[in-house]
């Protein structure tokens, strides 16, 4: 039973930062309407570029953000502005072709700079538990959890609370009435991709230190954010973060009841059973055309 | 006998009552307009009828059938037709594709045979001229006037041979000469047996045309009758100048 | 249009040559670099076409039929297992039996994900190619799990071997363009055409939407899982993460759309294009990672420069110099018309 539990805080925990990415995926769904399968790549960037500064400047590998964040926002706007804006006709088809190109193109460059060997990234930490109960707590999963609730109250807040999150929310709702009050929908969408790196960036410092990965790694990431965002409800901020726990905690405690081997098709057979009964997912919205 | 029957049907979008215990029926042969104030749920109602979105409560009847279970493939093989709001067409078909898809055949081997049978392309071509758009038929529905769209998405829907057609505001959006043509195209379709219900806010369009008019408001009918007994109806001036 | 006819026996010219060149390939370019490239190419020409048939008529995206690819592979190498047939021709005779497998999952798969629609609907595909992919990778005793699977090995060797897959890919090819041609000219197509361009008018007019895409998925998904038996047999040895890959899947898609989504030849240009030039990058640059910049940054500049693809921009760019130079033609067909002339009009 405490193996159950210890499961859950641990999937808890790791969900954490998987509510961070995915959140960040179904925002750009929501306002720009398209699919980025390139999220997993840009996590998985977000964590080279933190192992790269991490390896050079020797600090705390949180420490990195204060780097990538601001780097991969910047990144994001370019990638926005230069292969997402040009796409007019067949958007959600297109995109779904460029923004794999660019994690295609992101992984060879990766796999050009680092190789294809396993790194992670460590803090001198590493080891540090905490107790709980019978069981122990590994401090990083805390402070990453930590440092993923933190930014997902800050999208919150400046979604709720600031004129620029009304204008996302808008140009969410409806991007055609949006325009028609005014809200520069591009610079809306432009700033909306960036925020998602940002979120992928600390998801990258997150993953890369409670994982090994390498620039291959984007595959199984991508997989899963996908199928967190669909569950959730494309779109749903509130959706992508419950899901993420919902696949997140089943999963580790899958692998402790039955075995590891199964716990990443646990995700899958929950997708099919939620959307089974509800194919707009937990909170998503069943679209029908303007009648 | 009606044609079509709606009992007690109700509708709610969250907190919103749409359609609140609405019944009503429309004569076979007759042109009816269904008219009300903006929100009076009409559109619904067309969209409940032609199973675009499933009711709450209710039961709606087309010759002597329920049919509020039924997509609405199915609703449109038993003989009712519907047009939009914003006239929909197919925009990357020709018109005279547009005309061929509604065409309904029997059996699996004629599914995979060609597109348009020569009977049936006559059949478009006429239809298509009796609406004065045969010179069209070769363009691409994206590339029609909206005028053109319109008149084309009354003509696809008369393909498979409704027995009722539902228009939603065939007026909307149509300069007065067009509407001229669409309301004699109507009234020569009506002579050919064809029943209407016609949502529509233009009243000059709707007194001349209807034969039987019902007024919604609020989800549901507070007067319906000959057009003019409606129109002097206090009932239906409150309606529309106070709510 | 006087043109009509004389065009017409110009295209039908032109597909009979291309046939006939096609079919002569292994006897004019004999080497087994070349012929291997050929297999790969008539291979991806037949991915193409059958993804096509759901992707370009329908409108509704799938980014997963690299499962149905594998699955097909492993469905074939299976049945070849259990049933001890030795290698030789009569393998080639199960590949509709695997073909028939495929279909039989596509329909369950399909069912399911066609409840959803557009960007779910992408989505899901995804999902279940990984469902297969972690599925051959675990069902150990079943697939052989990491450690792979075996395929017999064929009576024939040499410089001769690539020749009869070349023509099983040939053939399966052309059951593919056979299909997606019939179906794009009978009432079924328009209809799918109806849906891809507005599905709930195409339902107001009672096109039975849901089982059209569903035929149209499982015909699709069944090309696929054949092509991806012949592939099994043809390598030999397959293993979960090659055979169910997503590299694959995309591969496909993109060369439908460079070639010119729902129309008939542009899957095969797509085809002829892409899939040399990228066993040529693979080749000179496998090794070091850069091979995926490159092929990402041919897939960008094709999507990003010619995002209707080639044959409907070359069928605009024509249609601009025909009604420029000629006399005013009467409402002629726009742009965006697939290469073949639908039948219906009659302008």
């Amino acid at each position: 039973m405490t193996l159950v539990l210890e499961a859950a805080v641990l999937g808890i925990l790791t969900g954490g930062v998987y509510a961070l990415m995915a959140s960040g995926l179904t925002l750009i769904f929501g306002v720009m309407r398209i699919i980025n399968v390139g999220h997993g790549a840009l996590v998985v960037l977000g964590a080279y570029l933190s192992f790269a500064i991490w390896r050079a400047l020797n600090i705390d590998p949180f420490l990195t953000l204060v780097i990538t964040m601001p780097v991969m926002f910047g990144i994001g706007l370019v990638l926005e502005v230069v292969f997402i804006r040009p796409l007019k006709t067949d958007r959600e088809a297109l995109s779904v072709l460029v923004t794999y190109a660019i994690a295609l193109g992101i992984e060879g460059l990766l796999g050009f700079f680092f190789t294809s060997n396993y790194v992670q990234l460590r803090a001198w930490y590493a080891n540090a538990s905490f107790p709980i109960g019978s069981f122990h707590v590994t401090y990083v999963y805390v402070y990453g959890f930590v440092l993923c609730l933190a930014i997902l109250a800050a999208i919150f807040v400046m979604l709720y609370r600031t004129t620029f999150g009304a204008s996302i929310r808008a140009t969410m709702l409806n991007r055609t009435a949006a325009q028609l009050i005014g809200i520069d929908v591009d610079r809306v969408s432009a700033i909306a991709f960036g925020i998602g790196m940002a979120t992928a960036a600390a998801g990258g410092v997150v993953f890369g230190i409670t994982n090994a990965f390498n620039p291959g790694s984007h595959y199984d990431l991508i997989s899963r954010l996908l199928t967190i965002i669909v569950l959730g409800g494309l779109g749903s901020l509130r959706g992508a973060i419950i899901a993420a726990l919902v696949m997140l905690v089943s999963e580790d405690i899958t692998s402790v009841l039955i075995s590891p081997v199964w716990a990443s098709f646990v995700f899958f057979v929950i997708l099919v059973l939620v959307l089974l009964v509800r194919p707009q997912g937990l909170y998503g919205v069943r679209v029908r055309d303007r009648l | 006998m009606s044609l079509l029957q709606i009992d007690n049907l109700c509708k709610r979008f969250g907190g919103v009552v749409a359609v609140d215990e609405c019944s009503l029926s429309v004569e076979p042969g007759s042109i009816t307009g269904l008219i009300g104030p903006n929100g009076s749920g009409k559109t619904t109602v067309f969209n409940l009828v032609t199973g675009f979105i499933p009711k709450d409560k209710g039961t709606v009847t087309f010759k002597s059938q329920l049919i509020d279970r039924m997509g609405p493939d199915r609703i449109y093989a038993l003989g009712i037709g519907r047009t939009f709001q914003l006239a929909r067409i197919f925009p990357r078909l020709t018109a005279l594709e547009n005309m061929l898809v509604p065409v309904r055949r029997k059996g699996l081997r004629a599914l995979f045979s060609g597109a348009g049978w020569s009977s049936e392309k006559a059949r478009a071509m006429e239809m298509l001229e009796f609406l004065e758009i045969s010179h069209v038929a070769g363009k691409l529905g994206g590339a029609l006037s909206y005028g053109q769209r319109k008149l084309l998405e009354l003509g696809a829907v008369m393909m498979a041979e409704p027995d009722l057609v539902l228009l939603d505001e065939p007026a909307g959006g149509v300069n007065p000469a067009l509407l001229d043509r669409i309301s004699a195209h109507i009234r020569k379709l009506n002579a050919r047996g064809i029943t209407f219900l016609i949502v529509e806010h233009n009243m000059g369009f709707v007194m001349n045309l209807c034969t039987d008019v019902i007024v919604l408001h609020r989800g549901r009918p507070i007067a319906s009758g000959k057009p003019d007994v409606v129109r002097a109806d206090p009932a239906v001036l409150d309606a529309y100048l106070g709510a | 249009m006087r043109n009509l006819p004389r065009l017409r026996l110009i295209q039908g010219a032109g597909v009979v040559a291309v046939f006939a060149v096609a079919l002569a390939v292994p006897a004019l370019a004999p080497d087994p670099a070349t012929t291997n490239i050929a297999v790969f190419t008539m291979m991806y020409i037949g991915l193409a076409t059958a993804w096509n048939i759901m992707g370009g008529y329908t409108g509704y995206i799938s980014l997963g039929h690299a499962g149905f690819f594998g699955f097909g592979a492993y469905a074939l190498g299976l049945l070849l297992t259990h049933l001890k047939i030795a290698g030789g021709y009569e393998p080639f005779l199960l590949v509709p039996v695997a073909g028939l497998l495929t279909a039989v999952l596509a329909l369950g798969i399909g069912w399911f994900a066609l409840r959803t629609r557009a960007a779910t609907f992408v989505i899901v595909t995804i999902a279940f190619m990984f469902m297969l992919q972690l599925l051959a990778e675990n069902l150990v005793g079943l697939t052989g799990g990491g450690a792979g699977l075996s395929f017999p090995s064929p009576t024939w060797s040499g410089d001769f071997f690539n020749t009869p897959y070349y023509y099983a890919m040939f053939l399966l090819a052309a059951v593919g363009l056979g299909a997606s041609w019939l179906i794009r000219n009978s009432k079924f197509g328009l209809g799918l055409l109806a849906i891809r361009d507005d599905e709930d008018k195409a339902l107001a007019v009672g096109v039975p939407t849901g089982a059209f895409k569903l035929t149209a998925f499982v015909i699709s998904a069944t090309l696929v899982g054949m092509i991806g038996g012949v592939y099994g047999y043809y390598v030999t040895y397959i293993y979960p993460q090659f055979v169910v890959d997503p590299l694959i899947g995309i591969s496909m898609v993109l060369m439908v759309f460079l070639g010119g989504l729902g129309t008939l030849s542009g899957p095969v240009l797509g085809a002829l294009i892409l899939e040399p030039s990228q066993l040529w990058l693979a080749y000179n640059y496998g090794a070091s990672k850069l091979y995926l910049v490159f092929y990402a940054a041919v897939f960008l500049i094709v999507i990003l420069l010619l995002p209707r693809g080639i044959i409907p921009s070359a069928l605009e760019l024509l249609e601009r110099w025909r009604t420029r130079s000629g006399p005013a033609a009467p409402a002629p067909a726009a742009p965006s018309t697939p290469s073949t002339p639908v039948k219906a009009v009659t302008p």
